[in-house]
């Protein structure tokens, strides 16, 4: 602080300050202050804020686990609420989600970095950005086109003869979630291959040569050697495609089968269909408790520092 | 890494772009088809009508409009304020450092849907304490959406400000006050000029950042739309290949500019090998 005020006067220096201070408190401590606050309030009617009614109370998280229904989890029969469900299937398939998206990326970020000819990689890697730059809410579009009961992949599989006739996949064949996961995967498998490719791009070559002279089976070297140094970059693009995964609204809500509910759509119904915007407010911060505890949990899981994650 | 293998490698990078480009494609295609829903099946037959009904939807231009307002002013606040948080930070060291780091980073990680939340919540407390409902700035609108957004969008201009900073050498701000230059001159001609490079990345960004957000919008916007929503609402209440011309302008858009990018950056890069090689001849010709 004595630096600043030496090198740029008390004006620029307040003027720094004054900046850094209305970001981080005006536009992200006092709104989430906001939240937490609301969360803990009844839906009144306009003229009955601040009345005998207006007091705080836990209502609203217990609407999160009220009006049970039943349903089977794992072949098990259990008694859940509604909006618990979707939370636990969002967790759930979100998970599935960054695993897919790992399994796809790595392999490719490790050709990125270490097998493809310098001189094609400018061009492969602007062919791989060039989705990235196409908004999200047209790719997932792309998908429901795709996917659609009259749509070319149907038609693709009825020419090839591998099925006599269209399958609705946005209801899901396996599992309701199916077109979701396909879907989410496709858009951001991206946010999984470039922290990976980044990070293996700084292992030194030579090291992986070591590993296979002192004759290591392939998947040793990865396992030992590859894998290790990529461990920051693996952290960080789990964090952002599950992040992204749960929280997105779009691809659920386009692609998504009616009997799917994705918790950010629970979160938005509440706050946009039903106005309750006390209950949506709880909502969110049982969602944000849910980053929070992701983001600590692969902070331990790899030991990464935060400063790895965010980049 | 033995030939099959490698084979096998490059087949999947290629089967992997195959991947990224078919959808997108086929979206495109079904922007040429005369079918009154979105499809490439059946094919209808080759048309402009959708190019034709694009440019007569006012709600589309109006909402592309707004977009663009949004993002520009996403980038004329957060950029300033990137800018200025990477020097504050810059300047702290150890526990304060860290704990405003955290702070700093945990918009990036929060989900879009909360900050939106959390941003219409608070203003509209606010307006409700000093009794002001509903009236701008604390009812919902594009001005929450651009505040919702400069909360996340700042801290990827501060990163890049501070990865910059890290190479900045302080003497030159020393030597220029030594040699009397006064507080705003060393910021306006020694610090910002080397920040630059950071900080036109960082507002490229901002920019494109703002034009894809979706979920801060969506909380924020209250009855007003951007393009990215504009898109959602019509995806959902059943839509004609409008959308998909939409789509396939947008995309041409991006492909020129990549297009433009890979030409600057092979010129570039010719120039750089002319100029090695001319170095390695002179220095040849010495011997």
């Amino acid at each position: 602080m004595q630096d600043l005020l030496r090198r740029y006067g008390s004006t620029l220096t307040g003027l720094f300050v004054f900046l850094t201070a209305f970001w981080l408190l005006v536009l992200v401590i006092l709104p989430n202050v906001s939240l937490f606050e609301q969360s803990f309030r009844p839906y009144l009617p306009f003229v009955e804020i601040g009345g005998p009614k207006d007091v705080y109370s836990v209502d609203n998280y217990r609407q999160f686990f009220s009006d049970a229904v039943e349903t089977t989890m794992f072949g098990i029969p259990v008694w859940i609420s509604l909006h618990f469900l979707a939370f636990l299937d969002t967790v759930f398939y979100s998970a599935t989600v960054t695993l897919i998206c790992l399994a796809l990326a790595y392999p490719l970020a490790y050709y990125l970095a270490k097998v493809a000819k310098p001189q094609s990689l400018p061009m492969l890697l602007l062919l791989l950005f060039i989705p990235l730059w196409v908004s999200e809410a047209l790719r997932a579009f792309a998908w429901y086109i795709i996917l659609t009961f009259n749509g070319p992949l149907n038609q693709f599989l009825m020419g090839l003869g591998l099925i006599d006739k269209g399958v609705r996949w946005q209801q899901g064949v396996v599992t309701d979630y199916d077109a979701i996961v396909a879907v989410l995967v496709y858009c951001y498998v991206l946010f999984m291959l470039l922290p990976i490719y980044t990070a293996i791009q700084s292992l030194d070559s030579n090291q992986i040569e070591a590993a296979e002279d002192l004759g290591a089976p392939w998947w040793k070297t990865h396992l030992r050697v590859v894998m290790p140094h990529a461990k920051p970059g693996i952290a960080s693009g789990c964090v952002m495609v599950f992040m992204l995964s749960a929280g997105s609204l779009l691809v659920p809500s386009v692609v998504g089968s009616t009997s799917a509910i994705w918790f950010p759509q629970a979160i938005y119904t509440q706050f946009n269909d039903a106005q309750d915007w006390q209950a949506g407010a709880a909502y969110s911060m049982i969602f944000l408790l849910l980053c929070i505890v992701f983001v600590a949990l692969m902070m331990r899981l790899f030991r990464v520092k935060l400063s790895d994650i965010a980049k | 890494m033995t030939r099959q293998r490698s084979v096998l490698a490059h087949l999947y990078m290629i089967m992997f772009l195959v991947y990224l480009m078919l959808p997108l494609l086929i979206m495109a295609g079904a922007a040429f088809n005369d079918s009154k829903l979105p499809t490439v099946t059946p094919w209808k037959g080759f048309t402009w009508r959708w190019f034709e009904a694009l440019f007569a939807d006012e709600r589309m231009w109006n909402a592309f409009a707004n977009s663009i307002v949004v993002a520009l002013a996403v980038v004329a606040l957060s950029v300033p304020i990137g800018t200025a948080a990477a020097i504050v930070i810059n300047s702290v060291s150890g526990r304060v450092r860290a704990t405003l780091y955290g702070f700093m980073v945990a918009p990036i990680l929060a989900p879009g849907l909360v900050i939106g939340i959390s941003t219409v919540l608070f203003w509209n407390s606010m307006g409700d304490s000093i009794g002001a409902q509903g009236v701008i700035p604390f009812s919902p609108g594009l001005h929450l959406s651009v505040l919702g957004q400069v909360s996340f969008i700042a801290a990827y201009v501060m990163l890049l400000v501070l990865a910059r900073l890290q190479s900045f050498d302080m003497g030159l701000e020393e030597a220029a006050l030594d040699l009397g230059a006064g507080h705003g001159q060393v910021l306006r001609r020694v610090l910002l000029p080397h920040l630059y490079p950071a900080i036109g990345a960082g507002a490229a960004i901002a920019f494109f950042q703002s034009i894809e957000n979706f979920n801060v919008t969506l909380f924020t916007r209250g009855t007003q739309d951007t393009l990215t929503v504009y898109v959602f609402s019509q995806v959902r209440a059943g839509i004609t290949p409008t959308i998909n011309a939409l789509a396939l302008m947008l995309m041409l858009f991006t492909v020129a500019c990549a297009l433009i990018y890979e030409t600057r950056r092979r010129r570039r890069a010719k120039v750089e090998a002319a100029r090695q090689d001319e170095a390695r001849r002179a220095e040849e010709s010495m011997l």
